[in-house]
């Protein structure tokens, strides 16, 4: 799922210092399961600005609502009675969910309520950790279904780089050497061969760097 | 000598089958040239190249294709490094091209520390190409005369390739295989990170002479002289990768105050000493981190001068 962390409080009272009626939109896909933005995160963001500006003494008035999606035009639409109502609309999806908005209505201003963060998984209960960083051409079947490009933090085809130790990364100890776990499974295996392959140079047209991206499905496409 | 690949001073030094000695410079955080042939300059006739460091730590300083130029203007030989934290696969190639057009002919090809270790942890992280496909890169510009991208070079950079090894990083038993890797991709020559373990690295040196790596590759041992115990207590603690034993660090403990320096150099000395008759040890790279005055002194009391003139 796409992963996401709150705002600081403090930057959202700044977007929105000057609006006075303004809707809260939660959405019930990824930012739900990754408790950041669902309904229960629109209750608590709606009371804690309330509180703020009632003792700054600008109140404000709020509307909570949550959509099935922010990702899809067929959501977004069940706003459009309401969404002209409001000074400013603060979306608490994920980094998709202003966009698809704005988009639908451009009249309107929209603001972001979490810091989207990345492809990945909860590890345990309140953590969560990147696993996909969405290239566009997978290779982890190389990797034994482990992504370098992701989780390594030079993104080494050919690694583990020299600053490896105790099975985590030079950057932390807090984050794992993917390479060291790629190389152990590996050499466990008994497939050495597999892992001195020399692995070329990565098309990164496909990822980002080759501009903004799209998937055209022609089967689908009416 | 008529297969030379790059016609350097180390590569001719290596392939007439003198131990090889190199040292280590790290250009100043500024321009300031003075600074920069202060440290240098002691290393002129003592070494046999000179690595110039590339934004090393990812700290920002004098580029390290502009520094090895001007250590080519004063007589010296550079070991240009490049790193492939901070460039994508059009600058890595232009700047190959650059330094070649300059008089550069060697090459220590790494992936760099990651930025989050130096004063920019802020910046973009390239890592377009990692090390490895870098190396083998520079020998298709050589070798084949071809881009990245399979278009002639009009005029391809003839470079002595060298790569890097760690033998202390994790996980230890693949190590070697990654050494292997490297050459097969086209290094010429290898330097290995700082070595204080000896017994891990001539457990290291056994398995890649058992493999014949030595054969195909010259691999020179890294050493960099202990100048305090917070040093090697840093080190020990704090460098990832580096394998700093206990015993290393009471030997300079029971030295004594005012004389751990000299216990560093002379454990550095006693390692150049034993690297010398070691199986598969091609030669010593010394990296005298601000302390590039002391190297014509260690080089002397370890017997590497005169070196080689061919
Ligand atoms: S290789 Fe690309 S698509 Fe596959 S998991 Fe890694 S980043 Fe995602
Ligand atoms: S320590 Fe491991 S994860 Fe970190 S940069 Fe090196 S190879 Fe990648």
């Amino acid at each position: 799922m796409i992963v996401a962390n709150p705002k600081p409080i403090s930057e959202i009272l700044d977007m929105i210092k000057d609006l006075k009626k303004i809707l809260i939109l939660g959405c019930k896909g990824c930012v739900t399961v990754c408790n950041v933005g669902g309904a229960k995160e629109v209750g608590i963001l709606a009371s804690t600005l309330k509180i703020a500006r009632i003792k700054g003494g600008n109140p404000v008035d709020i509307t909570e609502r949550t959509l099935e999606r922010q990702c899809d035009p067929e959501y977004i639409a069940q706003v459009k009675d309401i969404v002209h109502d409001f000074d400013g609309v603060i979306s608490m999806a994920c980094g998709v969910g202003p966009q698809f908005l704005s988009e639908a209505y451009p009249k309107q201003r929209f603001f972001p309520a979490v810091d989207t963060t990345f492809f990945g998984g909860a590890v345990q209960h309140g953590i969560w950790a990147e696993r996909c960083a969405g290239c566009g051409t997978c290779i982890i079947h190389y990797f034994d279904g482990m992504c370098p490009i992701a989780r390594c933090s030079k993104s080494l085809m050919n690694g583990p780089c020299g600053g490896s130790a105790g099975g985590k990364c030079e950057i932390s100890k807090d984050v794992d050497c993917i390479w060291d776990m790629i190389v152990r499974k590996k050499m466990e295996q008994g497939r050495l061969d597999d892992l001195v392959r020399f692995k070329p140079s990565k098309d990164w047209r496909t990822a980002r760097d080759g501009g903004p991206r799209r998937s055209i499905r022609e089967e689908l496409v009416i | 000598m008529s297969d030379l690949r790059s016609g350097s001073n180390l590569e001719k030094v290596l392939k007439a089958g003198h131990f090889a000695f190199t040292g280590e410079c790290g250009p100043p955080k500024g321009a300031n040239l003075e600074h920069l042939k202060e440290k240098f300059m002691p290393l002129k006739d003592i070494v046999d190249a000179v690595n110039i460091t590339d934004n090393q730590t990812a700290v920002v300083r004098m580029s390290s294709w502009a520094a090895s130029t001007i250590l080519i203007q004063n007589g010296l030989e550079p070991n240009f490094q490049m790193v492939c934290r901070d460039r994508n696969r059009l600058a890595i190639q232009s700047d190959i091209l650059g330094v070649y057009a300059m008089g550069v002919r060697n090459m220590l090809c790494l992936s760099g520390d990651h930025q989050s270790f130096g004063n920019h942890p802020q910046a973009k992280n390239v890592y377009d190409i990692d090390s490895m496909q870098l190396i083998a890169l520079v020998k298709k510009m050589r070798d084949e005369g071809k881009f990245m991208n399979d278009e002639e070079i009009d005029g391809p950079p003839r470079l002595f390739i060298g790569a890097a090894s760690n033998p202390f990083a994790d996980p230890f038993e693949f190590r070697v295989y990654r050494l292997a890797m490297k050459i097969a991709a086209g290094a010429d020559f290898i330097q290995t990170q700082c070595i204080y373990n000896m017994k891990k690295f001539r457990e290291f040196m056994k398995m890649a002479v058992d493999m014949g790596l030595h054969e195909k590759c010259h691999i020179l041992a890294g050493v960099t002289p202990m100048k305090s115990v917070g040093m090697a207590q840093y080190m020990a603690k704090s460098v990832p990768g580096m394998d700093v034993p206990e015993a290393l660090i009471q030997r300079l403990r029971d030295a004594g105050k005012g004389k751990v320096a000299e216990e560093g150099i002379k454990f550095a000395i006693e390692q150049i000493e034993e690297f010398k008759e070691m199986e598969g040890v091609a030669g010593v790279h010394l990296m005298a981190i601000e302390w590039e005055h002391r190297v014509p002194e260690i080089a002397e009391r370890a017997g590497m001068l005169p070196r080689p003139k061919i």
